[in-house]
């Protein structure tokens, strides 16, 4: 296995579907000549083209319903938006059209497009540019949402993403483009709707996606020392939500934390734990605790920024919660 | 009316008693779909297109059955003037299994795309940035389709307008934007909410061919649009046309219509592009009168079967609420006249594989982002 950077193996899924399929083209601000704002796209404009790898004005509106034309006429469109917090312009293309096609004209079109760029906190960028927007996405019907943590998972969901018959949001890490790991040589496809079990464990299992799976994952490391089994569950995709995974590692260990980088009200944590009562109630021991952001809009002060992302203590102290050992 | 007195016409009879079939058919089906909202067999919004006839006739005979074609959410008649069955558009307005999208669109969603007609759409403006992409996946295939796209002029103060006209031209893309101005968006005039209400005019911001044309003409409109279209499909890039045109009636069902004085609409209604080309027609003796009246008493037979078909067609079944939201793996798209009438489908849209294309458009020349660059690097 070769050990590569998130943003490499994203290149390297974009590279191997536009080279297996010309219906694939990719368009953004800053994908061509710059080599994409966060290097995803580098080295494609020379491999590619210009008419495979656009430079697109900022108009994420527009490029965004050009993405959705070409995508109902048989084009396999990925548009990158440099932050999701600039597609909020293109929101109206993505959830008025892309998610609707299918269903206005009564099963006659389709629309496999891709809309992909980096989510979540950016690191001192204030409020306009730090925010998880996935429950806003994750809210549609017609629409499909991946969150990948891992280099392996962010090639392996890329593929499928882009040879998926539906508009698919994959909202990637900003702050986990330069993390390096393990990813598979070959065609590595990860399936839309599998969650994934990151650490296996007995006495908690802690639900979460994306770059909050480090803290968790740190979280566990420190609770393995204090003798608390903890079982990690990446849910990877967050619509259609991996019900079975969800339900089978609560039965397991009977007790549940949701950790989401968004803020609560309407998150998609919320969900997940309406999940489990409402299908796992016997099987609890405790009440299922969530670990969010704090419901504010992100500073840019250090400090701030820091007490409003959910981290390792906060998720150490919600495990210890549903355990009962608070203050232990 | 129609420019000089000379008797010869340059148009074939055949021409304008198509023209005239389509237009009659646009207005009798229209009014009888608002006939029928009063009854509430219709409900939502619908938006009538009665007095715009000339506009789609025009443009329909001037382009390809297969060049892609999308419009706002008055959007009935369009699709009728492609050749959609009037039964299956109609029974979409009722809420019935037996429209074009089983009933889930309504009135502002007409789809058949064995007719190349992708939609209508409800979000003011949307589908000028659809367009735009249909065109791309043209050029991008080298194929010689061009798209045209109807809007209001209302859709032209949407910032989706200004970012779409701009990519297009800049990547010369095979699209026709057709604003039709029918003066009000809802109930504001155009004048009151645009700075330079002639919104053809904006084609200048983006270096395009624009041009207004009589939207109350048809022979006008076809001839306007043969010829932008000729410029496109040869590679030109898009235009921005003005129809020029008027509503007989409010903006939906629920207005009235209170902004606009009756006289105005009397005196517009003299305009009536319908009895236009009937005069036409007789003036320069292409056709006779009984020929007109056998097409109307064909089309009001059209019309009636439609709404009998609609009326008789059952609301779509339960189960249908969990189809068509999600494509399932191996799904295949649903051929409407197939499904509702049982025949044969067979001009269905069939892309060219993914090992099959061969991508020749250079779509930004390196030198040309080059001497951009240094032309940037240059300045002051």
């Amino acid at each position: 296995m070769a050990e590569l950077m998130y943003r490499e193996a994203l290149n390297q899924a974009l590279a191997e579907e536009m080279e297996r399929d010309a219906n694939v083209f990719l368009i953004g601000e800053e994908v061509g000549r710059y080599q994409g704002a966060f290097k995803v796209s580098q080295g494609l404009l020379d491999k590619f083209g210009s008419a495979r790898i656009i430079d697109a004005p900022i108009s994420e509106l527009g490029f965004t319903g050009l993405g959705v034309g070409a995508a109902m006429v048989g084009l396999r469109p990925v548009v990158e938006m440099m932050t999701w917090n600039f597609a909020i312009l293109a929101m109206d293309q993505i959830v008025n059209n892309a998610a609707k096609l299918r269903h206005m004209s009564g099963g006659q079109l389709r629309c496999p497009i891709v809309f992909r760029g980096p989510g979540g906190a950016g690191g001192r960028l204030s409020s306009q540019h730090s925010q998880a927007l996935e429950a806003n996405y994750a809210h549609f019907p017609g629409l499909k949402v991946i969150a990948p943590a891992t280099p392996a998972d962010a090639k392996g969901l890329l593929k499928s993403a882009i040879r998926d018959e539906n508009p698919v949001i994959m909202i990637e890490g900003e702050r986990l483009y330069a993390l390096k790991g393990e990813v598979p040589e070959g065609e590595h496809i990860v399936p839309i709707g599998k969650a994934d079990v990151k650490r296996e464990g007995k006495d908690v299992s802690i639900i979460t996606w994306s770059r909050m799976y480090y803290f968790v994952e740190e979280a566990a490391k420190q609770l393995e020392a204090e003798g608390i089994s903890v079982e990690i569950l990446d849910l990877r995709t967050l619509r259609p939500l991996d019900e079975e995974a969800i339900l089978a590692t609560v039965r397991k260990t009977n007790r549940a934390v949701v950790v989401e980088e968004g803020w609560p009200l309407a998150g998609i944590g919320a969900q997940v734990v309406d999940i489990i009562q409402s299908k796992a109630f016997d099987d609890l021991d405790a009440p299922v605790v969530r670990v969010t952001g704090l419901d504010v809009n992100m500073s840019y002060a250090t400090n701030l920024e820091n007490a409003i992302q959910p981290d390792a203590p906060r998720i150490i102290a919600a495990v210890k919660k549903v355990l009962y050992r608070e203050g232990a | 009316m129609f420019g000089g007195l000379a008797v010869a016409s340059k148009y074939s009879k055949d021409l304008l008693l198509t023209m005239y079939r389509k237009m009659y058919l646009m207005r009798r089906f229209e009014e009888r779909a608002g006939q029928q909202y009063g009854l509430g067999k219709i409900a939502g919004f619908c938006h009538l297109y009665i007095g715009q006839e000339a506009v789609a006739a025009g443009v329909e005979e001037a382009i390809r059955p297969d060049d892609y074609m999308l419009s706002g959410y008055r959007d009935h008649a369009q699709p009728l003037a492609r050749g959609s069955d009037a039964g299956m558009v109609m029974a979409e307005l009722f809420g019935r299994t037996g429209g074009y999208s089983k009933g889930k669109g309504g009135s502002m969603h007409i789809f058949d795309i064995e007719h190349h007609f992708y939609g209508g759409y409800g979000i003011v403006g949307a589908q000028i940035g659809l367009a735009a992409g249909m065109a791309f996946a043209s050029r991008y295939r080298n194929e010689d389709r061009i798209t045209v796209c109807y809007f209001g002029d209302a859709a032209a103060n949407q910032g989706i307008f200004h970012e779409t006209l701009n990519m297009a031209a800049k990547w010369k893309l095979p699209v026709l934007y057709i604003c039709e101005n029918n003066r009000y968006g809802m109930g504001t005039a155009i004048a009151r909410v645009a700075a330079v209400p002639e919104i053809h005019k904006r084609g200048e911001a983006f270096g395009i061919r624009h041009e207004a044309v009589d939207g109350m003409d048809v022979l006008k409109m076809y001839e306007a649009v043969k010829d932008a279209a000729a410029y496109i499909r040869a590679g030109n890039g898009p235009v921005l046309m003005e129809a020029n045109t008027y509503r007989f009636r409010g903006h939906s069902m629920a207005d009235p219509a209170t902004y606009r004085t009756k006289q105005e609409v009397e005196d517009e209604r003299k305009n009536d592009p319908i009895p236009r080309l009937k005069e036409y027609a007789l003036k320069h003796k292409l056709a006779k009168e009984e020929e007109f009246g056998a097409i109307e008493e064909e089309v009001k037979l059209q019309v009636d079967a439609a709404v009998k078909f609609a009326d008789e067609s059952p609301e779509p079944d339960l189960s249908e609420l969990w189809k068509d939201t999600i494509v399932e793996e191996g799904e295949e798209d649903v051929r409407p006249r197939e499904r509702v009438l049982g025949q044969k489908v067979t001009k269905w849209p069939k892309y060219p594989s993914g090992q099959e294309l061969k991508v020749t458009w250079d779509l930004e020349p390196r030198e040309q982002a080059e001497k951009a660059d240094k032309a940037a690097g240059l300045k002051r």
